[in-house]
């Protein structure tokens, strides 16, 4: 065989050829060009200017701001509160070593070679809500007592998204089994239950769950308000996760059942050693998406009188002391939640397009 | 395999019609000294070629030879870097207009068929005629008919390419490339993605169609399509045209050492 | 034991091998359970609330509300009954969702053309603009459009002016109002008949193409005759429409229509918000529709505008359709975060100041609950309906 040492004729890429390509190939792509790139020139400028240039960084309170820039002194002279919420400051230990095992079980799972990094996925699945459960609240052990009352901030933020998503993760698969038993009245079930809560706004179904559950209740019996407003985010995000859970149980083949169903295994032994592990690994990207969107809708517990990250900001822009930071304290609420949600989004992508190939192949 | 019971005729038949009009014209379609690089990767190495009007010709070689990505430059849905393609006397550069111009005149099937799935089988057909070809719908649609006919399947005009089988679809595929009255036919593996008791139905169409003299180049598998209807058989490896010859000799009497070895793995069995 | 069962009859199973039976048991014990939690809600709640001292029913509805509503597309005051704060409250969410579903599905198509766009400033910008929105809670940028950008606006005597007709302040947009005087029957006329015209001329067109095979511009023409005639219309009857230009009256303005800062905030966050995730349908719709139809429209000899048109086009959009309904749906939910605002959709006003006054919130979150299943069961309905008209038929 001729190996070819002929090079292709050199379209020589220089800087002039590529913009004429990219960014001037017909009339209305340069006008597009000069119009979009004018805007672009025009807003950065003063966005870096007011953001890094003239931000004041240094001081103590709301008198060394000068007003030019971004007054981020605020974000860091209250980044406690935005963190912690108004769990004590000596007790906050505890919530830092939460953070910890947070980062030690998911930091590896977009490490690709990690060793082991499986087992650090199933601590946090496990072990780590069960440290947490005896380690926030205190109570036990000789651990000081904190009221969930006092909880708040980005702490408050991923205690309602991870609880959320795991509480509603197992409803989720029951619920998707449900909707696909060939019981009618299970099935029956199933999807009404499913549908209700998907065609609800998660404020009414917080509304509900802050109003109306005490309601349900035998007297005596009550939940504090960060429990009814976690059991209505449970339900309402259990819905979403069967039908994401539903997607991959519809994509394993039908030969799957049939040779599980051959192998003599009963329908839970088919369920649980056959389809589920082959369809939650399916569904994982989808499983990922819907914990973005729930991370983000959080945020919503701030109007049910609750302190996300959200709501320890919003009560403090408002706070006399510092005047005109409201810009400020977005743009960092914004920051944390876009890094948070990015960077999990970009991960689901990668896993979507190995499983997408390992499927194909 | 071809059609044996026409073999003899069909060949006969066809060289001297091939012979009667290769003093009129130079080659309808011309190639010269045509490379083509993807990236760094040398894909095409100096192909020549000329086919002369109503030439039928088929080519072959071990996948990823570059024979499908050869038909394809020839109407520009691949690029060349180097070289020369003139189709009905029209030399494919970068001007849109030349590119038009000959994907008019040449008709292509492909080997997943690509019907559109929105569009039923007569407007498939019908599509390019009214918008390209400016024709009358009603036109348009009994030319459609016709050929239909030809390839057998008037009765599905009205349903949708999902409903046919893979046959049929490539049948239709065949049907609307020829509604553009094109003068040239290129086939790109246009039986490699059916069942084999289909194969048969879409090569008794093309072998018909290579009867009415149009000029074909296929790439094509089917060694028994290439001896009864093919004027050259060109085999291509790595890139190259490695060996080119009329389909009697090609299969005979091989000059080439991979000619000879593609040929024992495609007739072992 | 081998031996018996083969030399029995096949009997029937014993019934608690059965699947049958099993799965009737199964069932059976699902709607015990069901109703028996059912009733133990409703025996709870009913004992809570007598405890309580909230009464039942839906006879508050009659009774009067006695609070203000900051804006309302019904007439409205504070003497007329909580069922009429609930159209007020219905009303306004309806308009904000319409809104917002107009906007976000322009920008979402513009911004999702543009990624695909060989302009590389052009898909860079519109990747930086669905990254970044998408990745940020929506109740968050509520708050900055209402609380960071409209709430710093100048008071009404600051007013900031465009061309004198229209005001912005922090007490929302005001904008001149048309009111149609005598002769304006002429320009409805027009638009009347140029619409008939339009039909015409599309009649006219396909003849022309069956007999000739010519295609006519149709859609330009079209659009063409669509504004011209109106427009002439206005003129020859001496431009029959007056403005109510708003004006400060005091410490406000009056006349001319407002747009309040709450319904602007929320529209705005709605439709930006929205529009970064109908960018991504619509571009993975238009890739969805694989290399093979465009290569092949090619090969037909039809030029890349025509096979965007003829082949792509209508393609991508049963791809982009049912995604895009359930986006206009999380919208129109979504537009209950108005409540953080002070927005009066349904929620807030219904929700919040009507069941606070009441205290009767199983009556309240249920119609309020009924009122989002309906909108979600009806779309999803006709979105069924529309998916059956254009499944592509597979054998």
């Amino acid at each position: 065989m001729t190996e070819s040492t002929m090079k292709p004729p050199k379209k020589a890429l220089t800087p002039v050829k590529w913009m004429r390509e990219h960014l001037f190939s017909t009339w209305y792509n340069s006008l597009l060009t000069v119009v979009v790139g004018y805007l672009v020139v025009t807003s950065v400028g003063p966005l870096l200017n007011w953001a890094l240039f003239d931000a004041n960084f240094q001081g103590a309170d709301a008198s060394d701001c000068s007003g030019a820039g971004a007054c981020w002194l605020f974000i860091s002279q209250r980044l406690n509160f935005f963190i912690y919420g108004f769990y004590p400051d000596e007790l906050q230990w505890r919530v830092d070593i939460m953070f910890l095992l947070l980062a030690v079980a998911f930091v590896p799972q977009f490490i690709e070679r990690f060793p082991g990094r499986k087992w650090f996925g199933i601590f946090g699945m496990t072990g780590l809500p069960v440290i947490g459960y005896f380690l926030i609240p205190g109570g036990n052990f000789g651990l000081e007592t904190v009221e969930s009352t006092k909880w708040g901030g980005l702490m408050l933020t991923l205690i309602l998204a991870y609880i959320g998503i795991l509480a509603s993760l197992p409803i989720g698969v029951l619920l998707a089994l449900g909707r696909r038993s060939e019981m009618p009245i299970i099935r029956g079930l199933s999807v009404v239950f499913i549908e209700v809560w998907r065609a609800v706004p998660l404020i009414t179904v917080l509304f509900m769950a802050s109003v109306m559950l005490p309601l349900f209740l035998p007297e005596g019996m009550n939940f504090e308000k960060l429990m009814r407003a976690l059991i209505g985010i449970t339900l309402w995000q259990s819905a979403y996760m069967a039908e994401v859970i539903r997607g991959g149980l519809q994509a394993i083949p039908r030969g799957q059942y049939e040779a599980a169903d051959a192998l003599g295994l009963g329908y839970w032994k088919k369920m649980g050693l056959v389809v589920l592990p082959q369809a939650l690994k399916l569904v994982i990207p989808g499983i990922v998406n819907t914990f973005i969107s729930l991370f983000k809708d959080t945020t919503l517990v701030l109007i049910i009188g609750l302190f996300d990250v959200l709501g320890t900001v919003q009560s403090t822009v408002t706070d006399p002391a510092w005047q005109n930071v409201a810009v400020e304290g977005y743009v960092f609420v914004a920051f944390c939640f876009w890094i948070f949600c990015f960077g999990i989004s970009r991960y689901s992508q990668n896993l979507e397009r190995k499983l997408d190939t390992g499927h194909k192949t | 395999m071809g059609n044996p019971m026409t073999e003899q005729t069909q060949t006969s038949e066809v060289k001297s019609s091939a012979q009667g009009e290769t003093g009129k014209n130079p080659g309808i379609i011309r190639v010269e000294g045509m490379h083509k690089w993807y990236g760094d990767f040398h894909v095409l190495k100096d192909l020549n070629l000329t086919v002369k009007q109503g030439e039928r010709i088929v080519i072959c070689g071990p996948s990823g030879s570059g024979k499908s990505t050869f038909i394809r430059c020839i109407n520009r849905l691949e690029e060349h870097q180097q070289g020369k393609i003139i189709v009905d006397n029209v030399e494919l550069t970068d001007d849109i207009r030349h590119i038009d111009t000959v994907r008019r005149e040449v008709g292509m099937v492909f080997q997943h068929f690509n019907l559109f799935p929105h569009l039923t089988v007569l407007e498939n057909c019908c599509l390019s005629p009214i918008w390209v070809r400016k024709v009358p719908r009603k036109e348009a649609e009994a030319s459609a008919m016709e050929y239909l006919e030809r390839v057998k399947i008037p009765d599905q005009a009205h349903k949708f390419p999902g409903q046919l089988s893979g046959g049929q679809q490539q049948r239709v595929a065949i049907a609307r490339a020829l509604c553009m009255k094109p003068k040239i036919m290129l086939f790109d593996e246009p039986t490699s993605a059916l069942d084999p008791e289909m194969i048969k139905e879409v090569l008794d169409v093309m072998i018909e169609l290579a009867g009415s003299g149009m000029t074909m180049l296929c790439v094509t598998h089917e060694m028994g399509f290439a001896k009864t209807v093919a004027d050259r058989v060109i085999f291509m490896d790595g890139g190259e045209i490695v060996e080119e010859a009329p389909p009697h000799d090609f299969f005979s009497n091989p000059q080439e050492a991979r000619t000879q070895q593609f040929l024992k793995q495609i007739l072992a069995h | 034991m081998k031996k018996q069962t083969i030399d029995s009859k096949p009997a029937g199973p014993k019934p608690w091998y059965d699947p049958r039976v099993r799965s009737l048991f199964f069932q059976i014990l699902a709607i015990a359970a069901v109703f028996w939690a059912g009733w133990t809600l409703v025996e709870n709640t009913l004992s809570n609330m007598e405890s309580r001292g909230i009464s039942t029913g839906f006879g508050f509805l009659d009774e009067t509300a006695g609070f203000g509503i900051i804006m309302s597309l019904v007439p409205y005051d504070s003497t007329m009954s909580y069922g009429r704060t609930f159209w007020v409250g219905l009303t306004n969410t309806l308009l904000v969702s319409a809104m917002g579903i107009i906007a976000a599905t322009l920008l979402g198509f513009i911004i999702g053309v543009a990624r695909l766009s060989s302009n590389w400033l052009v898909a860079k910008v519109s990747l930086f603009y669905i990254e970044v929105i998408r990745n940020i809670p929506l109740l968050l940028q509520i708050f900055f459009w209402y609380f960071a950008v409209l709430g710093a606006l100048p008071s009404p005597r600051q007013s900031i002016e465009v061309g004198g007709t229209m005001f912005l302040n922090n007490r929302g947009l005001y904008v001149p109002e048309p009111l149609t005087q005598d002769g304006f029957g002429l320009v409805w006329g027009a638009l009347l008949f140029a619409i008939a015209a339009v039909v015409g001329i599309r009649t006219w067109a396909k003849k022309r193409q069956l007999a000739t095979g010519q295609i006519f511009p149709t859609f330009k023409v079209s659009v063409a005759i669509l504004v011209v005639l109106p427009v002439l219309a206005y003129f020859i009857a001496g431009s029959p429409l007056e403005w109510d230009v708003p004006a400060l009256k005091g410490f406000n303005f009056g006349g001319g229509i407002t747009i309040i800062p709450e319904l602007a905030a929320l529209w705005l966050a709605l439709s930006l918000y929205t529009a970064s995730f109908i960018a991504e349908i619509v571009r993975s719709g238009i890739l969805s529709v694989s290399k093979g139809q465009t290569e092949a429209s090619k090969a037909l000899g039809l030029p890349n505008g025509l096979t965007l048109r003829l082949v792509v086009i209508p393609q991508a959009m049963r791809v982009i359709i049912p995604p895009l309904t359930s986006q206009y749906l999380n919208l129109a939910k979504n537009s209950s975060l108005a409540t953080a605002i002070g927005y009066p959709d349904l929620v807030a006003v219904f929700m919040g100041t009507t069941l606070n006054q009441t205290g009767q919130a199983v009556e309240v979150v249920a119609i309020t609950m009924a009122v989002y299943l309906t909108i979600s069961l009806s779309i999803s309905l006709l979105m069924n309906i529309y998916n059956r008209a254009v499944a592509i038929k597979e054998r």
